[in-house]
């Protein structure tokens, strides 16, 4: 896997790396590359990411052989898949449970970011790149949910395209132009099973961006100190390439004992009733992964001149939006979270605060959901730009250790001392 | 943080709202193709098969299926040659242009009761009757739910206005159905001889329906088995390899 490159035995490799150096390269970017020694399992979630969209391409690319984009066949198309084509229900369970357990993936190493403060400087961009992946991501998703052309497929269509009206001047243009007509419906699913397929690529293309950024200063670890030496580091491989697939194993079996055994646990029972636009399900709600930002569109009320439906939008966008600004709103130059007593407890409000979000957003609103909605919103939004800032002027963070290698050998040497020593400071 | 995620996670599922709100609890139920080792009951499919032949199909269609498909639920060629050619499939066209009837074959779809909508409707009231090719899957509650649909009919309570044509339904939305109750009992001669009580006959046509929903469930369990086995013995085995190649760095 790894050539050893211009060192090789092969005169073949040597003759190709001298015109192509790609043995040099993944020489470097793997046996070579040094990764913090001290990296833990909330590490693995980004290679994760990138197999999960391998995964999802693969099995994408063989139901694309079969489905057909057409409003009358659609659903009928998915369903032959399902029955008649050999492993087509592999296939598509595959797929459609790949989207939750790619977003599962994608938000733990997220708020692995927020928690070690992955995205302080020198890592700006690469968060950045990262807050790009996850918005095309939730486009793909939003699209390909809307391929099997079912009820809860249609009427989510409906329901987001319609979001884009409330844009003042330019709404129903957009949205004509999104719907290819003047309602969802064969044009809509043509476009949108066009673009399901080339986002995709557009994420590898940001993926490889967002790595070469990662590889420039290498990966941020749990103490989130800089590397001081060849003692604070180790190759990337055998290290982490072998962390990295035990952790892969596990990730697969829970993976796997979904698709195989709770298949439809995460879906819609009214995504297996065929699209029908003359009658509205009794209730229109987004896959799980989106019902935090679907909580937010619902809870925003008018807000002075703007009217509520374009406040919502505004704010559903802003909760994606105000994540490009994180490395400038958090004002503390210490990155991980152990360091920094107050940001560590106001770190679990955010996730309570995300889960309660996603509680409303399943719920109609109503009565105790508009009110714990409204309040969740807002905290989510001073969350980041309040809280951020003003908590790192105000803490006064824990002294860090000297170096990764200082506070990993006290921990192989002391016996009971170790592990504690690293993490109650 | 993942038992925070998943923790989340599992409220999410919890929360999902209820498709029918005034609908009453359906009793609990369990079935043969529970669980990660359940199948399906073949000989209920087959007499839930006889159900929707001589009741539900006169109404519902069922286009996913193929005669073929019956193979699935434990009936040989023979038998379903002589199901497929008791129905009329409408084919062509043939040379001279037309359209015409012939016997049906195995690799027919199952033929519908009715051409179109507008004929389903003009016949029934108004009413749609759903194809039940995806029933199962489509409806919260699944087999339970429609074995429970069918059983429950009754008087409506006094003081509630029916609409007229409608029944009352207990388990049903808004308990007003356009369905007029399917099943009595006795409403088939059962090939097995197994006695065709109304609670029977819902067990057995929920059965099948179920099957039809997902043929390939008994694949996908199986497979599930062997795929799982494999990843505990590789995710094992690297755990092992992990622990070997970190040794030095402890």
């Amino acid at each position: 896997m790894t050539g050893p490159g211009t060192q090789s035995q092969s005169k073949l490799v040597r003759w190709i790396d001298y015109r192509l150096p790609i043995f040099t390269f993944m020489r470097h970017e793997l046996n070579e590359y040094p990764t913090p020694r001290n990296l833990n399992y909330w590490w693995n979630f980004g290679s994760l990411a990138g197999i999960m969209l391998v995964i999802m391409m693969v099995t994408g690319i063989f139901l694309a052989m079969q489905y057909t984009p057409n409003v009358s066949d659609a659903f009928d198309s998915v369903e032959r898949i399902m029955r008649d084509v050999n492993f087509g229900w592999l296939l598509r369970y595959l797929h459609m449970n790949g989207a939750s357990f790619f977003f599962i993936v994608v938000y733990v190493h997220l708020f692995r970011g927020l928690y070690y403060g992955s995205y302080k400087e020198p890592r700006e961009l690469l968060w950045m790149l990262g807050v790009i992946i996850l918005l095309l991501m939730m486009a793909t998703a939003f699209m390909g949910y809307v391929l099997p052309w079912g009820q809860m497929s249609f009427w989510a269509a409906t329901v987001i395209t319609n979001l884009f009206s409330a844009l003042p001047v330019v709404g129903p243009k957009v949205v004509g132009w999104l719907w290819g007509g003047f309602a969802v419906g064969n044009p809509t699913l043509n476009r949108f099973y066009s673009l399901h397929y080339l986002l995709p690529f557009l994420i590898v293309g940001v993926v490889g961006l967002h790595l070469i950024a990662l590889h420039q200063h290498g990966s941020n670890n749990p103490l989130g100190i800089d590397r001081k030496g060849p003692q604070d580091s180790i190759p990337f491989h055998p290290y982490y390439t072998v962390k990295d697939m035990f952790g892969l194993g596990v990730f697969l079996i829970a993976y796997a004992v979904v698709v195989f055994y709770f298949p439809n646990l995460l879906g819609d029972t009214q995504n297996y009733v065929p699209a029908n636009p003359l009658q509205t399900p009794p209730e229109i709600v987004p896959e799980w992964y989106f019902l935090p930002y679907y909580a937010i569109l619902r809870s925003v009320p008018d807000i002075l001149f703007i009217p509520a439906k374009l406040a919502g939008v505004l704010c559903l966008f802003g909760a994606i939006g105000v994540l490009f600004f994180l490395p400038w709103l958090d004002t503390s130059r210490v990155r991980s979270a152990r360091f920094r007593p107050v940001f560590k407890w106001v770190f679990w409000l955010l996730v309570i605060d995300v889960v309660a979000l996603g509680v409303c957003g399943a719920h109609r609103p109503e009565g105790l959901y508009i009110i714990v909605g409204r309040l969740a919103t807002l905290y989510y939004f001073i969350h980041f730009i309040v809280l951020f800032p003003v908590i790192g002027w105000l803490e006064r963070p824990l002294p860090l250790p000297t170096s990764i290698s200082a506070a990993v050998t006290k921990t192989s040497s002391g016996p009971l001392a170790a592990a504690s020593s690293v993490e109650k400071r | 943080m993942r038992a925070a995620i998943f923790a989340g996670f599992a409220l999410l599922a919890l929360a999902a709202p209820a498709g029918a709100q005034e609908a009453a609890p359906l009793p609990r139920q369990s079935w043969s193709f529970d669980g990660p080792f359940g199948t399906y009951d073949r000989a209920a499919a087959q007499r839930g098969f006889q159900v929707y032949e001589a009741v539900c199909s006169h109404c519902h269609s069922m286009h996913l299926l193929h005669y073929r498909d019956l193979a699935g639920i434990g009936y040989n060629e023979d038998e379903i040659k002589a199901v497929a050619a008791s129905k009329q499939v409408t084919d062509g066209p043939n040379d001279q242009g037309e359209m015409f009837q012939r016997p049906g074959r195995p690799a027919d779809a199952f033929v519908a009761p009715f051409a179109n909508e507008q004929a389903a409707r003009a016949a029934l009231n108004g009413a749609l009757p759903p194809d039940l090719s995806l029933i199962i899957k489509a409806r919260d509650g699944g087999a339970s739910y429609v074995d429970a649909l069918l059983q429950g009919y009754k008087e409506p309570p006094a003081g509630m206005k029916m609409a007229e044509n409608m029944q009352y339904d207990e388990y049903f939305t808004g308990r007003q159905i356009a369905m007029p109750p399917p099943l009595a009992g006795n409403d088939v001669q059962y090939a097995d001889g197994t006695k065709p009580t109304l609670t029977q006959e819902a067990h057995d046509v929920a059965t099948f329906l179920a099957w039809a929903s997902e043929p390939t469930m008994e694949e996908r369990k199986y497979t599930g088995a062997k795929v799982l086995i494999f990843l505990l013995v590789m995710t094992g085995v690297l755990y092992g390899a992990k622990r070997q190649i970190w040794a030095d760095l402890h």
